[in-house]
């Protein structure tokens, strides 16, 4: 295992690396305020962060990524187009793995820029790849805008639409959804009970809690629509479940996902990216005809990610979590920014794990 | 050195612990005045009590200060995220019987399911601005249910008692607690979900994984466990 020493001096030339690549080097605080994070990310990250509180300042986490803390500190000082790298330790709790560190080492190359998303996410990738050079790593890449494109795009109800793009990250609810907006899934008695009342709420029941009448009023106007809302087509359904399963190289799946966009005309602009991504990705020196492409990667893993993503794994360690990670999060930024949006691309590297792959193939 | 043997230290999960011992011939019983937690063991040798909170059992069993315990399958699955590397299950009590559960207002008569909670859930934050609070003392376990069952735009708010009147005092949306008759829910005015439920936890024999022992201790372990296995 290397040591604390050989961890931080192999990310001070990761990061000198990206610094003569032309990003300016930052730092961010190590503590970071719990609300934020919590409002981005749910309750995910309090599971799995460390958080702690004083008197003065309330719930604080120890900071769990570095995304958070540089979009605010590029929205607040930054010129675009922009590019940063840091390095610095994150903590994550690890009761699932215990064998995994909880505190570790992450350099990271965040590229800020609204001219170009495909030429931006080829020199994010190209940078971490070239960084992990000689690992011998298999590159995973996916598009989680394809996905959001064809919901998007669906035939159906604004309020459905909605309701799926809220789970494009939590595939199994996203499924159970669909199953329902296709009619494939029963309705639970006691719901058509409910809707076949005159008036649903002239029952004898204790209004308790914050939740009000109209606002149960408003729900049951919903569910009586979504009742009445025809089902989303078979052709669409089985076009979607396709596009989930793409699993190709990556001009292959080109390919398929046109196909695929016979039925789906709405993901056709997010195909133009992903064409001109792959040539951008070409021109930077990536072998693209053998780079992996599949269609529903980062969906369990990449919430906030809702474009190009892509890690880099150990293939004969599988027991290694990914050494690289990155991807596009404009949708974060249109969060962090209160709707001012700020097209970002990153990705971070864990030189720990890089020096520890080194040693195994020494 | 002895094998020692974690027991709550009050209540009726103390005495009926003491009872199921005692029908396999293995007496437990308090020593020394009402107020004093120390007890023996007798009907087998080299075996001592400890009288601790059902709650420090899995602590205990965990880090191997105890090489026996009684406590809720509830506990043991909060308190350890490892819990099948760091202690074992001899045997399942048939008492203390209680589910942990998702329970919402009686009132919202458009909830019956988590696919109904997950929307309302999305609702509730757009209108009012936070997200829908669950009480609870069960973080770990509610948290990870939720996440496997795909329900967003929640927060856990800690509860470490009287939980079911938090909805009417306004300080959470609805609960996760444990039930056996779901009385206290009812009175409460409080539903459970349909597929609300969690983990169906009882009173349960575990045993540390990481306890030291000596050779005559695991002579005595196997004799207690085959006694009342």
């Amino acid at each position: 295992m290397p040591t604390r020493a050989e961890t931080l001096a192999e990310a001070a030339r990761l990061r000198a690396l990206f610094q003569a690549a032309g990003a300016l080097p930052i730092e961010t605080p190590i503590l970071q305020p719990s609300e934020t994070l919590l409002d981005l990310y749910g309750e995910d990250i309090r599971a799995r962060a460390y958080v702690t509180s004083d008197a003065l300042h309330g719930e604080q986490m120890l900071r769990p990524d570095f995304t958070v803390p540089v979009v605010q500190m590029h929205m607040e000082f930054g010129a675009e187009p922009a590019r940063y790298t840091y390095s610095g330790e994150v903590f994550r709790h690890q009761d699932e793995h215990p064998e995994r560190a909880s505190e570790y080492v992450q350099v990271g190359y965040e590229l800020f820029d609204r001219s170009n998303p495909a030429t931006a996410d080829a020199e994010v990738f190209a940078r971490i790849a070239e960084a992990v050079a000689g690992l011998n790593l298999r590159a995973a890449t996916g598009d989680i805008g394809i996905l959001m494109a064809a919901v998007r795009g669906l035939n159906t109800t604004e309020r459905r639409k909605r309701a799926l793009m809220r789970h494009i990250w939590r595939p199994r609810r996203f499924r159970a959804l669909l199953e329902r907006y296709s009619r494939r899934a029963p309705v639970p008695p006691t719901r058509a009970k409910l809707l076949a009342l005159e008036d649903p709420l002239a029952v004898d029941v204790p209004w308790i809690g914050k939740r009000g009448q109209a606002e149960l009023a408003e729900r049951i106007e919903a569910l009586r629509a979504e009742a009445e809302a025809p089902p989303i087509s078979t052709t669409e359904l089985s076009a979607l479940d396709n596009l989930l399963s793409v699993r190709e190289t990556a001009p292959y799946a080109l390919g398929h996902l046109r196909d695929i966009a016979v039925d789906l005309p709405s993901i056709t602009p997010s195909l133009y990216l992903l064409e001109a991504r792959l040539g951008a990705l070409d021109a930077c020196g990536i072998d693209v005809e053998n780079l992996d492409f599949e269609a529903s990667y980062g969906r369990t893993s990449m919430e906030y990610y809702d474009g190009f993503v892509f890690g880099f794994y150990a293939e004969r360690r599988p027991d290694l979590p990914p050494i690289a990670t990155g991807g596009r999060y404009d949708a974060l930024t249109r969060q962090l920014g209160g709707g001012s949006e700020i097209p970002a691309v990153g990705g971070v590297l864990r030189p720990g794990l890089m020096l520890e792959l080194r040693e195994g193939l020494a | 050195m002895s094998i020692k043997l974690g027991v709550p230290s009050k209540g009726r999960l103390m005495e009926k612990t003491f009872g199921w011992f005692g029908k396999r011939g293995i007496t437990l019983t308090r020593t020394g005045s009402e107020r004093e937690y120390a007890g023996v063991v007798t009907g087998i040798d080299g075996v001592d009590l400890v009288l601790l909170s059902a709650g420090e059992i899995p602590r205990e069993l965990a880090a191997g200060r105890i090489h026996l315990g009684v406590t809720g399958t509830d506990l043991v699955h909060e308190k350890l995220p490892l819990w099948e590397q760091q202690t074992e299950e001899v045997s399942p009590l048939g008492f203390g019987h209680a589910d942990l559960v998702l329970a919402v207002p009686k009132c919202w008569l458009d909830v019956d399911t988590l696919d109904d909670l997950d929307a309302v859930a999305a609702a509730f934050r757009a209108r009012h601005g936070h997200r829908l609070r669950i009480a609870t003392k069960y973080h770990r376990l509610v948290h990870g249910f939720l996440r496997e069952t795909g329900v967003a735009d929640y927060q856990l708010v800690d509860s470490q008692g009287a939980t079911e009147g938090t909805v009417m005092n306004e300080t959470a949306e609805m609960v996760a607690d444990i039930t056996s008759t779901g009385d206290t829910l009812r009175a409460n005015h409080l539903k459970i979900l349909a597929d609300g439920l969690v983990l169906r936890s009882q009173a349960t024999l575990w045993r540390s994984r990481s306890a030291p022992v000596s050779d005559a201790d695991r002579e005595t372990l196997k004799t207690l466990i085959r006694q009342v296995g």
